[in-house]
């Protein structure tokens, strides 16, 4: 695979909260079709990461280099990554009254085509990704996560990422808040999402989503670092055993270092 | 050839990125069939009313309104900085720019012809509109109303044409709902009013398309004071639009308009304004309409531009079961102070009103919403909802909030409510994720705020208003 079909790579992330490190040094490599996911307590700096890779503006990032399909995209404001093929769902998605779902999406996929005749499309393959998520057409005309559900807020999460079409997705503890129910639905919609042109990181604390969400790749993420990565076992050594045993080896291993 | 040419021209303009100065701010050339020397006296409302020969009723009516203005102090209230800064003596009270209104619009001359081709206007009546009539400075221009609803018995006039053609009626309503002495601009109005449409609906007459208004500023300091009265008799229907605009000049133009309403029992009229002044305009207006048993009126308010607005769209509730709905919005950019709100009078029993007002300040505007809700002993059993919300957009603009309820009847319903809010970095964040540009997010919010507003105007009016607030967003009028 050459550089610029890799989706997704980062190298050496240190990202800072008003001048407190946060992430010390993170590097990544996600291909096409992969799944990572960072596995974390609370509190590790997960979020803080993958909101500083889409570029958020409380936190700096203070060194390190971020790639999509081999093009540096470090330099740029959060709208250009987007347009880069970055995509975050974010853990608490945001309300905006009065802005339909149709119109948002409307706008988004606009602000990615070269002109405008490639709209001429964008109600059928709306309706068409509603359809393939199952979920119900009622949602267009909704204002974005006003008055929604916890679960209803994390399906339109997933229903943009369709629409957007990304190289990689960022997906930040999608599995929050939701029962039993809602975590099924939504997973469900991951993975029919999820192809072989698109790299995953799937952030979570818990390892339930990934009963569903089947990973390539577990790292487990610790004070700022990933401090160890493996395949999909770990996931379920780690709910066996919580965070603690890491924690500890971790701390014994610095220690003598 | 004429014709074709005419057609490209009346193409509204639709790059949205165009300023308010490229598309509003023109001006023509100071070519006048009569106009007043500056300053305001009895001299002045003498040669009006002679130019216009009207009745002697008229006559009278104008030269006591002019003494009540005397009279009357400047309101003590509101902005009174700004309200003192009105030069009335710098003012021309009336300009007439042609003979007389032409019904055919290849008989308005060029130049007036040619500014509303740039607005858009021929070519919105061919669309969407039952009737348009064009106000150029004081006095109506074009006007035409399609022959089915003539058919009909529908009766919209501008408000001179009115006055020759339909003395009775005019001379029954005229000043009923809001009498001169009302307040210090409604006297200065009923002196020197020009222009403005009148409406009379037949009772139940559903008049199916709206009936529409373009009033449009040209001359420096010029004082425009149209006069409309709409009367929709028992069972009937209506819906009017109004637009309005000015070129950009440096010194100020007063825009003092009384409109009033009557709707009879079981009527309903809407009243939809967008004004978008320069923001050199003093923009005053009294805006009142009588809701009789059962009516329904509906003010649908739309302020942006000018310097200063003051105005209360109001509704008294006289007969039972009347209702009342008052949606006003404002824009306040920098320069700008939109005083904007709405006034109802509950005094008949079971009657219902809702206000909803959202303003926007920006680049250090200032929105207020002032408001007063008064419920009449008598008014047993009646609904009050007085819905507020702000949106501001730098820590420079201010908003303020100014209710006043007045509830003498122990049986009312009252819901209250008063948000004011910001864009949160989070939002901003959140909309950049998808790919809009930090300015894109910040229109899309704003629109959406404004949304409850916008989806109330015929299609064609919520294109244009997404296009104005878009404007304003980018801060390049004025």
């Amino acid at each position: 695979m050459t550089e610029a079909q890799i989706p997704f790579r980062c190298e050496d992330i240190h990202v800072a909260i008003e001048s407190k490190p946060v992430v010390k040094g993170v590097t990544l490599n996600i291909k096409g079709g992969e799944i990572h996911a960072l596995m974390g307590p609370n509190g590790s700096g997960k979020s803080t990461l993958v909101n500083a890779l889409m570029g958020h503006p409380s936190y700096s990032l203070t060194s390190g280099r971020i790639f999509v399909n081999g093009e540096n995209v470090t330099e740029m404001p959060p709208h250009e990554r987007s347009r880069h093929g970055m995509f975050l769902a974010f853990q608490y998605p945001l309300a905006i009254p009065g802005v339909t779902v149709a119109n948002f999406l409307r706008a988004a996929v606009k602000a990615r085509v070269k002109d405008d005749s490639e709209m001429k499309a964008f109600r059928k393959t709306l309706l068409a990704e509603f359809e393939r998520l199952e979920i119900d057409p009622a949602f267009a005309t909704r204002y974005v996560n006003d008055g929604f559900s916890g679960g209803e807020k994390k399906r339109l999460e997933i229903l943009q990422m369709a629409m957007l079409k990304p190289s990689i997705a960022l997906l930040d503890e999608t599995d929050s808040g939701l029962d039993i129910d809602a975590l099924q639905i939504v997973s469900k919609g991951i993975n029919t999402v999820v192809n072989k042109d698109v790299g995953v990181l799937l952030v979570t604390h818990y390892q339930r989503i990934l009963n569903f969400v089947k990973p390539d790749f577990v790292h487990v993420f610790m004070g700022g670092r990933i401090v160890r990565s493996g395949g999909p076992e770990m996931a379920a050594q780690l709910e066996k055993e919580g965070y603690e045993k890491i924690e500890k080896e971790v701390s014994r291993i610095a220690e003598v270092a | 050839m004429e014709t074709n040419n005419q057609k490209t021209q009346t193409r509204p303009v639709v790059n949205v990125r165009e300023d308010y100065q490229a598309r509003y701010g023109f001006s023509d050339p100071d070519e006048y069939f009569h106009k007043a020397p500056k300053g305001i006296n009895h001299e002045v409302v003498a040669m009006i009313s002679k130019l216009k020969k009207e009745p002697e009723w008229m006559r009278k009516f104008r030269h006591e309104a002019l003494d009540a203005f005397f009279a009357k102090p400047m309101p003590q209230w509101g902005d009174t900085e700004l309200l003192n800064s009105i030069q009335f003596e710098n003012i021309h009270y009336f300009l007439k720019s042609t003979e007389g209104t032409e019904k055919s619009w290849d008989d308005v001359p060029d130049n007036i012809k040619k500014t509303f081709n740039r607005l858009g206007i021929p070519e919105a009546e061919q669309r969407f509109l039952g009737g348009v009539s064009a106000q150029y400075e004081s006095e109506v221009v074009y006007h035409s109303l399609r022959e089915d609803l003539t058919k009909q018995g529908i009766i919209f006039l501008d408000m001179d044409s009115a006055l020759r053609e339909q003395e009775e009626i005019v001379k029954k309503y005229f000043a009923t709902v809001i009498p001169p002495t009302d307040n210090k601009f409604a006297a200065l109005n009923s002196a020197v009013w020009s222009g403005g449409s009148f409406i009379y609906v037949p009772p139940d007459t559903d008049v199916k398309i709206p009936l529409q208004a373009y009033f449009r500023i040209n001359a420096k300091n010029m004082g425009q004071f149209e006069r409309t009265l709409i009367i929709a008799d028992k069972g009937s229907r209506v819906h009017y639009i109004e637009g309005c605009t000015a070129p950009t000049y440096s010194s100020d133009s007063l825009h003092s308009a009384v409109v009033e309403l009557v709707a009879m029992d079981g009527a309903y009229i809407r009243y939809t304004t967008i004004q978008n002044w320069s923001n050199n305009v003093f923009n005053l207006v009294t805006k009142r309409a009588m809701a009789h048993t059962d009516a329904t009126v509906e003010w649908v308010d739309a302020n942006l531009g000018s310097k200063l607005t003051m105005k209360f769209p109001c509704v008294y509730l006289v007969g039972e079961r009347a209702k009342a709905e008052i949606l006003s919005v404002a824009f306040a950019g920098d320069g700008q102070h939109q005083d904007a709100g709405a006034k109802v009078i509950h005094a008949a029993p079971n009657t219902t009103s809702r206000i909803t007002s959202k303003s926007i300040s920006k680049g250090g505007g200032r929105a207020s919403y002032r408001g007063m809700v008064k419920v009449y002993p008598s008014a047993t059993n009646c609904k009050v909802s007085v819905e507020c919300d702000a949106l501001l957009l730098d820590e420079n603009s201010r908003s303020d909030t100014y209710p006043t309820m007045e509830i003498s009847s122990d049986d009312v319903r009252v819901e209250h409510e008063a948000r004011v809010s910001k864009i949160a970095e989070e939002q901003i964040f959140y909309l950049q994720s998808r790919g809009l540009s930090e300015d894109e997010a910040r229109m899309l919010i704003v629109n959406g705020f404004f949304e409850p507003f916008v989806k109330q105007l015929p299609m064609e009016y919520a294109v244009e208003m997404n296009r104005l607030i878009e404007l304003e967003m980018e801060g390049s009028v004025g």
